[in-house]
């Protein structure tokens, strides 16, 4: 449906666009507000069919307003991507090249990493060995906190994981760069970086904690939906399990070639 | 900033997934002279394209301008052309045009040519900008500064001393002379970003010894701002206490 937007559509979009990211709650009482300040009619169910209209006016322009699912805390978010420039060079306009270089660096590790997440001490060290030009500790530390200011990095105790908004931006990417080497989930079929993962060599397949949740909501004994001999870890506290299983945010699953095969080599 | 050369010209028309925009942030040295073409020739251009491509083009120079438009500094239309029109600068018109509609129907923003003779544009807020709402949802907490500034502009009958400005913000706490939590170097943000952004004028008061600067609204704010907003801003601030 292609229709003109209204004063409240363009309200919404202009947030969306100085904020990046916001999570379920704050698009509800943002679709609501723009609502009410533009005297536009509201229904408190109707916000997917709000951004769809948007959504078609974005499309000509390579732009979407997207609904993901953070790895951490299994909340929905909405983020306002950029279809054209699926990769790195999108930030190019922020960043210099060697803080680029750091930048897919830093990716590397965390694809290739058990938990999604990279050490800041492995990340000085590839700060040494830049290509481009070496960062010194300081500078490195420096370009780690602009990436997490802008939304690219998260940083918990030291260690560094991609932003929902990034692999929400880059998924496309991700997954062309990394091949089979990326992890993806089980359950929801999205880039699965921080997971649980089955400790039977033969299945070991990956799930996303938040669908892990989700998945084994008011079980009490959850088994790997492939290789029922081996448990999951439920999610380490109540309420994430709570807020995982209350939230309707079963992300859309991806139907890929990946979804048709039934084993992971 | 890298240098790094772009992919070559006919290689970024068609692939839409390599801009790279490194190379072209700077302002350019070379000012390419860049004459408008005529009706004539500009549907000439058109009919030599497809649909597509001219959508295509039209997409590139809207996110153009939204990465140049980051600072909120005015975009030169050489860099337009430069840089993302490129060949297709004989339909410029039109793709300018087209590039207007859509700012103004999807983003509710207005492209705005504030210089016709150096061909230089901004791109306003057609929304209303309600300070309250603002605060709802806060981007950028310069606006409560430049908020401040505008309004003793404006009860000032729109021109006013530097001096009466910077006696009100130490009021407030926010001192040109010191280092600022949150805006750093007061001075230069308010007479070089803001005044850089168009938000204000900060013009030499002629014949005054020691020199004497004055404020005075710039464009953007001119067109972006509601007084009838501001006074209600204004009305509000006063009935909080200011401290000192």
């Amino acid at each position: 449906m292609s229709r003109p937007l209204g004063e409240s559509h363009k309200r919404f979009l202009q947030t969306m666009m100085v904020n990046g990211i916001i999570d379920g709650a704050k698009a509800r009482a943002l679709h609501r507000h723009c609502c009410e300040t533009h005297g536009a009619h509201y229904a408190h169910d109707k916000l997917d069919e709000f951004i769809e209209v948007i959504n078609a006016q974005l499309q000509p322009m390579f732009m979407q307003i997207r609904k993901g699912m953070s790895e951490e805390d299994g909340l929905q978010y909405h983020a306002l991507v950029n279809m054209a420039e699926t990769d790195v060079t999108r930030m190019s306009t922020d960043y210099a090249d060697n803080e680029l270089e750091l930048f897919r660096k830093t990716m590397d590790l965390i694809v290739d990493s058990d938990n999604g997440t990279a050490s800041s001490t492995d990340i000085l060290n590839c700060a040494d060995s830049l290509q481009t030009k070496k960062l010194k500790k300081r500078e490195t530390e420096h370009v780690l906190n602009r990436l997490v200011q802008d939304k690219w990095l998260n940083e918990k105790n030291g260690d560094y994981s991609l932003s929902t908004r990034c692999i929400m931006e880059m998924e496309q990417y991700i997954r062309m760069l990394y091949q089979d080497q990326v992890k993806v989930c089980h359950i929801c079929h999205n880039v699965a970086l921080q997971c649980q993962m089955c400790e039977n060599p033969t299945c070991g397949i990956k799930i996303h904690t938040p669908c892990v949740a989700r998945y084994f909501k008011g079980r009490t004994d959850p088994r790997c939906p492939w290789y029922h001999d081996n448990v999951y870890r439920p999610p380490s506290s109540q309420s994430e399990t709570q807020s995982a299983a209350k939230e309707n945010t079963a992300p859309t699953p991806r139907s890929t070639a990946q979804t048709r095969r039934t084993r992971r080599s | 900033m890298s240098q790094r050369k772009r992919a070559s010209n006919t290689q970024s028309s068609q692939n839409k997934g390599s801009q790279r925009w490194e190379a072209v942030l700077g302002d350019d040295e070379d000012d390419p002279s860049f004459t408008q073409p005529s009706t004539s020739q500009v549907q000439k251009g058109l009919d030599r394209l497809t649909p597509a491509q001219v959508d295509l083009k039209t997409a590139e120079v809207v996110q153009f301008i939204f990465v140049k438009d980051q600072k909120k500094f005015p975009i030169r239309r050489a860099d337009i052309v430069k840089h993302v029109v490129k060949e297709y600068r004989n339909i410029y018109p039109e793709i300018i045009k087209r590039v207007g509609c859509v700012f103004e129907t999807v983003f509710g923003l207005k492209l705005v040519e504030i210089d016709s003779k150096n061909h230089v544009y901004i791109l306003i807020n057609k929304l209303e900008q309600g300070v309250t709402a603002s605060l709802v949802f806060p981007s950028n907490p310069k606006t409560g500064l430049l908020f401040v500034i505008l309004s003793i502009v404006f009860m000032k009958g729109g021109v006013v001393k530097e001096s009466m400005v910077w006696n009100t913000l130490k009021k407030l706490r926010v001192d040109q002379g010191e280092r600022h939590e949150i805006f750093g170097d007061v001075k230069k943000v308010v007479t070089d970003e803001f005044v850089r952004q168009r938000y204000l004028e900060y013009v030499r008061i002629p014949h005054t010894e020691p020199l004497e600067f004055e404020f005075r609204w710039g464009q953007r704010a001119d067109m972006e701002v509601s007084k009838v907003k501001l006074l209600e801003f204004i009305g509000q601030v006063r009935h909080c206490r200011l401290p000192g």
